[in-house]
């Protein structure tokens, strides 16, 4: 790993401002993408600026219809948190398959969301939830929110200070994970908000998407067979040793048919 | 930089630079060489220790993010006079050949089983699934932290 400053601002402001006035800055959150990225080089951030000072990003707030989660809250911590577990319990669940307890422990929901890892499971959530995501200057609507592999709707220097996710009427998610890593080969994020059905999918494509098409056919008729009839085009979909775009293809249907399954409690 | 932490109940103030990592703060400024280094890219769990109580690869936590915090080590937790209940049962299982994935198994065992009661030997294996281990096929592993969790594993074949 190559030398780098490190500070610890107190504050958003003043973490905005020390990236500012440093030459190729970089954020620091749980450390769990970071650290191993440097360590291979592939990042060289001359200032590593550490978030976990800042009371700002950190924090849980339930509401009957939103779940807030400060950018700052672990994984583990999501799994563990009664109020979600009670008010939104796919979030709790979604966040106990990432990795292995380590990670967990130590990986936070804004880094897995500013990092747009397109295996990533949070961005299934944050699509298929309809979530807002927050930073100190906007608020980004989910579905605008992913833009590419490892690319988001964030400026430079923008922080992802908390995420609000609407609670729907019911929700379920199934992922293939990676026998290896745990991350989702696919992943496949239903819920259902007052009669709405909202699709989330990660893993298949260069970042977390919508399946508009199952949204749809199950708006019109909500059942595991109606899942059938939909073509799931691998066009653009990832190619890689672990799985080819065509067999991605075949395992978003197969885990949007688990989760409808899990969600219509079959 | 200088940071100052806790490593088995005593108050440590040391200076390194800032791109150390929490296992070399460890085994060379600390000398405490029970932590060990597998794989060095976060996969292995060789080197899994406690900060503030919760199970981490110390290969992956710089040592300025350690300021305030509280560091266990398997060196903390018993010694041979004394071994902690999860070395015990690991002794008692043999739960270990080579030894060398053991110090982080034991320490991500005690974290498994201190925060989820009534672990099922299923719960087990998958609460393992950051630990790797070459040598022993895992059985008596998972027979080792289920002893400890009063649970019954549902099949040591
Ligand atoms: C062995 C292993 C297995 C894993 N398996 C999975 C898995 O199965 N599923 C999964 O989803 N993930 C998995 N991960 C990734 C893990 O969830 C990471 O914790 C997560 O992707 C990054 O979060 P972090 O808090 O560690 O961020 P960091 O590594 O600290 O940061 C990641 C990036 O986000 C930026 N960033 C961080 N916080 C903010 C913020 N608030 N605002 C703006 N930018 C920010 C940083 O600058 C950096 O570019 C795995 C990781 C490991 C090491
Ligand atoms: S040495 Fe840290 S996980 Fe392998
Ligand atoms: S006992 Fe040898 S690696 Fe586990």
């Amino acid at each position: 790993m190559y030398p780098f400053n490190y500070h610890k601002p107190a504050s958003v402001s003043e973490a905005v401002s020390l990236f500012r006035n440093a030459d190729d800055p970089m954020y620091l959150s749980g450390g769990m993408t970071l650290i191993p990225t440097m360590k291979q080089r592939l990042a060289a951030p001359t200032d590593l600026i550490d978030l976990s000072g800042i009371p700002e990003v950190s924090g849980i707030e339930v509401s009957a219809d939103r779940v807030r989660v400060g950018a700052f809250t672990r994984h583990n911590d999501v799994v563990r948190s009664p109020e979600i577990n009670k008010t939104l319990p796919v979030l709790s669940h979604l966040a106990g398959l990432i990795g292995d307890n380590q990670v967990r422990n130590r990986g936070t929901i804004g880094g897995s969301v500013a990092n747009s890892d397109p295996s990533a499971d949070y961005p299934a959530a944050v699509v298929g939830l309809g979530a807002t995501v927050y930073t100190q200057d906007r608020s980004i609507s989910g579905d605008e929110f992913f833009l590419n592999l490892f690319e988001t709707a964030l400026h430079p220097g923008e922080i992802i200070t908390h995420i609000d996710f609407p609670v729907p009427t019911r929700a379920a998610y199934q992922k293939f994970p990676n026998p290896a890593s745990r991350y989702a080969v696919v992943g496949v994020l239903i819920a259902e908000f007052a009669g709405t059905i909202r699709v989330g999918v990660t893993g298949a494509g260069p970042c977390a998407c919508r399946a508009s098409g199952m949204e749809e056919v199950l708006n019109q008729n909500l059942t595991v067979a109606a899942l059938d009839a939909v073509e799931v085009p691998d066009a653009g979909f990832n190619s890689d040793l672990h799985a080819s775009a065509e067999y991605r293809a075949h395992l978003v249907k197969v885990m949007a048919r688990r989760a409808l399954a899990d969600l219509l409690g079959q | 930089m200088k940071v100052s932490f806790k490593v088995n109940g005593q108050a440590h103030e040391i200076d390194v630079p800032p791109n150390t990592l929490l296992v070399e703060v460890l085994r060379e400024t600390l000398e405490l060489t029970g932590t060990h280094v597998g794989c060095d890219t976060s996969q292995c769990g060789a080197c899994t220790v406690h900060l503030d109580g919760r199970a981490v690869k110390s290969c992956t936590v710089l040592a300025p993010q350690l300021d305030g915090v509280e560091v266990t080590t398997i060196e903390g937790i018993g010694d041979s006079e004394n071994l902690h209940p999860m070395q015990a049962a690991f002794r008692e299982c043999h739960a270990l050949q080579c030894g060398f994935c053991t110090p982080g198994m034991i320490m991500q065992a005690i974290d498994l089983v201190e925060k989820n009661p009534g672990l099922d030997s299923q719960a087990i294996r998958e609460g393992l699934e950051g630990n790797i281990c070459r040598c022993t096929g895992y059985h008596n592993i998972v027979r080792a932290i289920a002893s400890v969790a009063d649970a019954k594993p549902a099949s040591v074949k």
